[in-house]
């Protein structure tokens, strides 16, 4: 391990580390552009220059690896003013428009122009102008800016996975592009807005729109997809600007799907901000008061086993705690959160959970996707196979329909029936995973929702224990969400109670009239026309398939509007905090629930949301940890049963609309055009 | 003072003749006074009156909604809202002052990196009602074509200073 002296300190670090990275051990701030974390070396904007004795220049400190015995100055007069020149350049030929730049406020050269910048340049010829990119809906170029870090093409190639991003041209004329003029093919796309250093790459759907000073940053949880990303959620006034990504090395690290980050202006299209009830077939604003004792009339008529309810996928873990305490008060079993019908079992949590753990994903050296598209149901998670597919030594095959990943990966099979070779042990697969040290295997909701789904879980288990993966400090078993909501719910037991029904046979008796009141707890992605003639309560944020139906809408708030317990697939805990109100008459979920108990005349035992969480411990305890992960007994689960020979095929039709929130969102109605209508699907109406 | 004194004084109404001799003295001196609102009183150029919105001289409104002038402001007296225009330009769709919040400070003009917004030399903008102070971007835009000249010669006459 080499020692080295900076600024007159001593460190001693690992091989391999470069003087930056020294220098930031010690707590010595080093001005860069292009050298990033999570990059490849660049040492392409010289900003880190520093002086090391007995070296003829300045050297490049993101680029260069220690060596023992180096002396290092970070912070004397001639790397000041080496740094200046190099600042002098960077400023020759980006334009003087921070006023008009959405970069102004948060941008690293405007920062580091006040420590290195001269006030007067002193450069008289013309500026260079580039011609502006496009990049797909998301990102708005301004390249003229481009001090060309080369961020954005590396992050592109090598995290993104997309060769789309480049550089041509030499010199001056330098110019980053798309190549071919179109979108960015990438769910990452817009992380490069992040990562660019100047105003060059923004974000389009926020030009011009605020300031980073006028907003109020809150720290949340992103629910569109079941990873639990940690977000901040910028409001100005009472709208979400925007939404960025916090730093999570278990969960995101530092990016975030474009789904979560660019489908904020959802929060404001189609919400419902006032009660409704039916009269004369339409929907018609109501007081809270009507609508409950619409609801109270309906549901004094009817039995507790005619009623049934069923959670969504957005529903945060108080809210679902709350409507399953409300629901056996009025004594009915029929309780469902599984609105897709994936067959997951609820009495082993090792069963529904991503046991592995995201980040646990870099130790994993064999792989086996089954009925999943990780790009499309959680794309960070793709991200993290390719990380870990990059390092090396990494087998990875799928079973199911052929995958446009980042990576390569070997197809074994589009039908179910490989798996049972593969648990039979005679699938030359199976001996691949068999001779990996800490082989891990995905379960898609697409391969649990099937019929068969409960014979797909069993023997997803029955290979997951025949080749090992279940062992001491390592259960390789993974079952990958695609809502937030359904690992809290599950943990919480919103399953079908003694003789209840599950959302199929919910479904079947509201057709039948077994079933006169469906209770929808955000739950949108439901064949409502199979609700026959029951009477159907919607509770929820925005005006979708759900309140269309309804019979009474009342309206809850979006994920940005509460202080919610979210479960991601690992089954971490996690809290997202409130960043606004909810619009109009709209309340927190649990309090609506508890004003509505309070009609039917079996109040909730709750009057604040400290007791809601007191409850929801109580029912389920590993809720209590927050921000970790308890490690779930392995134990049976799945029923074994023949396998259908169908294709597995993934839940994901279109990324971009996958929940109500995106589907009320114009950006993500833009993307949808742009990436998953091809030439031959589009018709006339789209433009 | 002597009884004397006091008593000659008394007799011959001293006192009142030197007031009257002061007030006489006033009364041939050239006033200091002005006829508001017929006459009025020098103002020097960096006189930091009611707000304007300025205009480049092709009609294009200078400000760029860059927002500076929003959070420079002590009182928080402006109010900036902005989105793409048509032609992709950055543009305000709101500008409101509340003249009522406005402490005059000047730091607005100060931080406006394009000379649009500017406290002109108007001071008399009293008004019927409390509401009618609450500019918005039509008013100042208005106020800033009635007011170019003067501006354009104030600050010319500023510039060597700034």
């Amino acid at each position: 391990m080499p020692t080295l002296t900076i600024d007159g300190q001593k460190i001693e670090v690992d091989d391999g580390t470069t003087v930056l990275q020294a220098c930031e051990l010690l707590g010595i701030e080093i001005p860069r552009f292009c050298y990033h974390e999570r990059l490849s070396i660049a040492g392409n904007c010289r900003m880190c220059l520093v002086e090391m004795e007995n070296a003829p220049m300045p050297i490049a400190s993101c680029a260069m690896p220690v060596g023992d015995g180096m002396v290092i100055h970070t912070n004397n007069p001639q790397i000041k003013q080496a740094r200046e020149g190099v600042m002098e350049f960077l400023l020759i030929n980006h334009p003087l428009d921070c006023p008009i730049c959405d970069q102004g406020g948060e941008c690293d050269l405007q920062d580091q122009a006040m420590v290195y910048g001269k006030d007067q340049s002193r450069f008289e010829e013309n500026k260079r102008a580039v011609k502006e990119k496009y990049m797909g809906p998301l990102i708005k170029t301004i390249m003229t800016r481009c001090i060309h870090c080369t961020r954005c093409v590396r992050f592109a190639i090598e995290i993104a996975g997309v060769d789309d991003l480049g550089a041509v041209g030499r010199g001056e004329d330098t110019e980053i592009t798309t190549y071919l003029e179109k979108a960015m093919p990438s769910e990452l796309s817009g992380n490069v807005i992040d990562l660019c250093p100047v105003g060059a790459l923004t974000s389009k759907p926020y030009a011009f729109t605020a300031r980073s000073w006028e907003l109020r940053k809150t720290e949340s949880i992103d629910v569109h997809d079941a990873l639990g990303s940690n977000i901040r959620i910028d409001c100005r006034g009472a709208e979400v600007m925007r939404v960025l990504p916090r730093l999570s090395e278990e969960i995101n690290e530092e990016w975030l799907t474009d789904k979560s980050r660019f489908a904020c202006d959802g929060l404001r299209r189609q919400r419902l901000d006032t009660p409704y009830v039916r009269r004369n077939g339409t929907l018609q604003p109501a007081s809270w008061n009507e609508a409950f004792d619409t609801i109270a009339a309906r549901i004094k008529a009817t039995t507790g086993n005619r009623l049934a309810a069923v959670v969504g996928d957005l529903a945060d873990a108080e809210s679902i705690v709350a409507l399953k305490d409300l629901m056996a008060s009025l004594g009915s079993p029929h309780l469902d959160c599984r609105q897709d019908g994936a067959a997951l079992d609820p009495s082993c949590r090792a069963g529904y959970l991503f046991n592995s753990t995201i980040a646990g994903i870099e130790n994993a050296d064999a792989c086996l996707l089954i009925g999943t598209d990780p790009r499309g149901e959680a794309a960070l998670i793709n991200t993290r196979l390719r990380k870990r597919y990059l390092a090396g030594g990494f087998n990875i095959a799928s079973v199911g329909a052929s995958l446009n990943l980042t990576f390569s990966v070997e197809n074994l099979g589009s039908s179910a029936s490989v798996l049972s070779v593969i648990a039979d042990a005679t699938h030359p697969f199976a001996s691949t995973l068999k001779n990996a040290e800490f082989p891990m295997l995905i379960v898609g909701q697409g391969a649990l929702n099937r019929a068969d789904g409960a014979a797909i879980l069993a023997v997803a288990r029955a290979i997951a224990e025949s080749v090992g993966m279940i062992k001491e400090g390592w259960n390789g078993f993974n079952v990958l969400h695609t809502a937030a909501a359904r690992v809290g719910a599950l943990d919480l037991g919103f399953v079908p109670g003694e003789g209840g029904r599950d959302t199929a046979g919910i479904l079947a008796g509201a057709s039948n009239g077994d079933i006169d009141t469906v209770f929808l707890l955000g739950a949108d992605e439901l064949d409502m026309s199979q609700l026959g003639k029951a009477f159907v309560i919607y509770q929820g944020s925005h005006g979708d398939a759900g309140a269309h139906r309804a019979d009474v809408v009342l309206p809850g708030a979006a994920y940005s509007e509460k202080s919610g317990t979210y479960v991601n697939t690992e089954g971490r805990v996690q809290r997202g905090s409130r960043a606004l109100f909810p619009p109009g008459d709209a309340r927190e979920d649990w309090a609506i629930l508890r004003a509505l108990s309070g009609h039917l005349g079996s109040v909730l035992p709750f009057d604040n949301l400290a007791q809601v969480r007191t409850r929801m411990i109580e029912v389920a305890p590993v809720l209590a940890a927050l921000d970790e992960i308890a490690p779930a007994e392995w134990g049976s689960f799945g029923v074994a049963g023949p396998l259908n020979d169908t294709n597995l095929s993934t839940p994901i039709g279109d990324y971009y609309l996958t929940n109500p929130i995106c589907r009320a969102s114009l950006t993500m109605a833009e993307c949808s055009a742009v990436y998953s209508v091809t030439e031959q699907e589009a018709t006339g109406a789209h433009g | 003072m002597s009884v004397l004194g006091r008593g000659v004084r008394s007799l011959f109404l001293l006192e009142f003749v030197s007031a009257m001799r002061l007030t006489l003295r006033y009364f041939f001196r050239k006033k200091v006074t002005i006829n508001y609102p017929y006459e009025k009183g020098p103002l020097s150029p960096r006189f930091r009156g009611e707000h304007v919105l300025r205009r480049y001289p092709n009609g294009e409104e200078r400000c760029i909604a860059c927002k500076l002038c929003e959070a420079i402001c002590p009182a928080q007296a402006i109010t900036i809202e902005a989105e793409p225009r048509d032609d992709g330009s950055r543009r305000t769709t709101r500008y409101d002052i509340d003249m009522t919040k406005c402490i005059y400070c000047g730091f607005c003009e100060e931080a406006c990196p394009v000379d649009a917004i500017v406290e002109g030399p108007n001071f008399q903008f009293a008004t019927e009602s409390r509401e009618e102070l609450m500019y918005d971007k039509e008013k100042l835009l208005a106020n800033g074509d009635r007011w170019e000249r003067e501006i354009a010669i104030n600050l010319e006459a500023d510039a060597p200073y700034r």
